[in-house]
């Protein structure tokens, strides 16, 4: 497949502020320190969306809004993509425990944001984008699954995709059925032609041989490791790690059950 | 974009199991809703039930996925022929080469519901009979039908509310145009839950009888469930005449509010522009037009002022939820099958009768069926959060 470049990334979790941040803890510059994701919300959104808006859907706007100031294109420009694994893992919850006491009065706030597009339909009436936004889950392997939705559309349109990967943790009594435990959103803004000195690294689905059978390699840092197997959307991080390092070569994301989705890698300044 | 070959459709929903019930209740112009009676639910409104869903029994290496909406999802594999379809489009392209893309807005909601009514009287545990990857995930509908059919290609759940089921035609068209892909399973999958009638309900959004799509007193929506499938695949070689093909594919954001469409449709506008433009026509080519139309105050107003400002006044067209309900998750690729039907059949489908239309909506919304040549139709699909997305389908002009 033709390759496509990546020139923006927001990244948020556990212990990882910021992608500049990420750069060192995925160098092995400054260890990595396992914390709670901490939040900050975004100016742009428009009071009333804010108040409304949950705290996957500030994550992810936060992300996506990092990964196009990083590119230096206007929010409202690229077509996107949403991935996530579930939805608001605490309206969820908050609405079918209510249910099951017998209060069948859904606050229509809460109604409307349990769609898994919540974050979709946001990001629009925050930014004004009106550009085609898809919204896929393959559940532990959303993340590939939306890289490949992103660069389909980014070959289709050949103009700026907006990647962002988000999921959230769940509470009680839905945490021991899917212990996601904290929240993780990573945004990738992905370009066709890249822009020198803007691209950082290449990447490239092998068409011939895009799957593969086995995992790739667990990642060196014992704890980065665990968070990338402990939230869905962190299964971007082997990704992550491979461009804060500069590195070529391929990277095997998880992806379907016994099907692992293969990425040539190489950086480009 | 490259049009798509469409080798197979089946549908299920209130209206009928399978094409030939489906066609017959279009014809006859007969709705499937009734007052609701499903479960114990406490909802003063008509649903569109399908009949029989819960005699599926699943596989024993399924069992994980034993939910309602995985259940109505195996009962419309099996119609239509739709497994051999797929049998044939691995054998020419292979199993890897055929993905699937499923829509779905409540996967299997009712069973969580279910385990939430069932939790431990002493540590509040969720029963352990309660599988999420099977039945709460978005993905365990896609995953369902990907090991029914034995397929090992991409596959992907698409949930963007009321649009799901049409957006998965566009990630389809796309992933074959790259070349990861030669064929696809498309379609979607939703079915009755707690949260869907009592959430509609809390947003004043529930109709009290049938609903009445651009009727002059529409108050509101019906729910039903449905699961609708198609089989596209790359074209190669001559063009059957007779054949049904997605000729276009347009999709938008309304960036305007999460659960209330832009007040002058301006997001359908540009799903129907952009769906033309995919597919080189203008808007004097549609013969027909089968309308998100969900019989909403807001939603029908909206939408006819985007029908007018992209067409004019003059293609017919017609909502047929007042027959099968508002699918939610289901509905684009149920209208999307019945838009081929309407292809092969020769006809406009009117929905059943039920009262004088809004006038002051300038569209030609067709008050009965009606008999026509009609090559070629778009059908629209709008969801909550400005989700849009419009399909076109028809022979090649």
């Amino acid at each position: 497949m033709h390759p496509v470049y990546v020139e923006g990334i927001g990244v948020l979790g556990p212990g990882i502020q910021n992608w500049q941040e990420a750069v060192y803890l995925l160098k092995g510059e400054d260890t990595y320190l396992p914390g709670r994701t901490i939040l900050s919300s975004p100016e742009s959104l428009p009071p009333a969306e804010r108040r409304r808006a949950s705290r996957g859907v500030m994550a992810a706007l936060q992300v996506g809004y990092a990964a196009c100031a990083m590119a230096g294109i206007l929010p409202a420009e690229p077509a996107s993509v949403f991935a996530s694994s579930g939805g608001d893992g605490d309206i969820c919850n908050a609405i079918c425990s209510a249910m099951a006491a017998g209060d069948h009065l859904i606050s229509p706030t809460q109604f409307h944001n349990s769609v898994h597009n919540a974050i979709s339909g946001y990001w629009g009436i925050a930014t004004g984008a009106m550009a085609p936004s898809s919204v896929v889950s393959a559940y532990d392997g959303s993340f590939a699954a939306g890289l490949l939705e992103a660069v389909s559309l980014l070959l289709t349109l050949r103009t700026p995709v907006l990647l962002v990967a988000s999921d959230q943790d769940y509470p009680f009594p839905l945490y021991a059925a899917r212990p996601v435990p904290d929240i993780f959103a990573v945004a990738l803004l992905l370009t066709v032609t890249p822009q020198p000195g803007k691209a950082l690294v290449q990447i490239r689905i092998p068409g011939d041989m895009p799957f593969a059978e086995r995992p790739g390699q667990a990642m060196s840092d014992a704890q980065l490791d665990d968070l990338s197997r402990a939230i869905p959307a962190a299964r971007c991080l082997p990704l992550l790690q491979s461009i804060a390092r500069r590195d070529s070569g391929n990277i095997v994301l998880e992806y379907l059950p016994s099907q692992y989705l293969v990425l040539e890698v190489a950086p480009c300044r | 974009m490259s049009i798509l070959m469409i080798s197979g459709v089946t549908a299920t929903s209130c209206i009928g199991r399978g094409l030939e019930q489906t066609l017959a209740a279009l014809h006859g112009r007969r709705g499937g809703l009734a007052p609701c009676v499903f479960r114990d639910m406490v909802v003063d409104t008509w649903v569109g039930e399908v009949a029989g869903v819960d005699d599926e029994k699943m596989d024993a290496d399924l069992r994980d996925f034993n939910c309602r909406n995985n259940r109505l999802a195996q009962l419309a594999l099996s119609q239509d022929g739709f497994t051999d379809a797929v049998e044939v489009a691995v054998g020419r392209w292979g199993r890897r080469r055929v993905g699937v893309f499923l829509g779905t807005s409540t996967a299997g909601m009712l069973r969580t519901e279910w385990a939430f009514r069932h939790r431990d009287a002493v540590n509040g545990q969720l029963p352990a009979e309660f599988v999420y990857a099977g039945t709460h995930s978005p993905y365990s509908l896609t995953e369902f039908v990907r090991r029914k059919l034995g397929l090992a290609g991409p596959a992907v759940a698409v949930s963007s509310a009321c649009s799901s089921s049409a957006k998965v035609f566009a990630s389809a068209q796309r992933m074959i145009d790259c070349g990861l892909i030669d064929a696809a399973v498309v379609g979607g999958v939703d079915s009755l839950c707690a949260t869907t009638l009592y959430g509609f309900e809390s947003l004043g959004l529930l109709a009290k009888e049938p609903c009445r799509p651009f009727n002059v007193d529409r108050a509101g929506i019906s729910i039903g469930e449905a699961a609708a499938y198609m089989l596209v695949e790359r074209v190669t070689g001559p063009q059957d005449r007779e054949a049904v093909w997605l000729l276009g594919v347009g999709e938008s954001s309304d960036a305007y509010h999460m659960s209330s469409p832009h007040p002058e449709g301006l997001g359908a506008r540009l799903a129907m522009e952009r769906a033309l433009v995919s597919a080189g026509l203008g808007p004097e080519h549609i013969d027909y037009i089968n309308l998100h139309g969900t019989g909403t105050v807001a939603n029908d107003a909206a939408e006819a002022i985007a029908i007018a400002n992209v067409f004019g006044t003059a293609t017919p067209c017609s909502s047929t939820k007042g027959a099968t309900g508002h699918t939610l998750g289901a509905a684009g690729a149920l209208e999307a099958a019945i838009c081929v039907l309407s292809i092969q059949n020769g006809f406009m489908p009117s929905g059943p009768y039920t009262g004088p239309r809004d006038h002051a909506m300038e569209i030609n919304y067709i008050s009965q069926n009606q008999g026509a040549a009609i090559s070629t139709v778009l059908s629209n699909s709008f969801g909550f959060g400005g989700s849009n997305c419009s399909l076109i389908f028809g022979r090649p002009i």
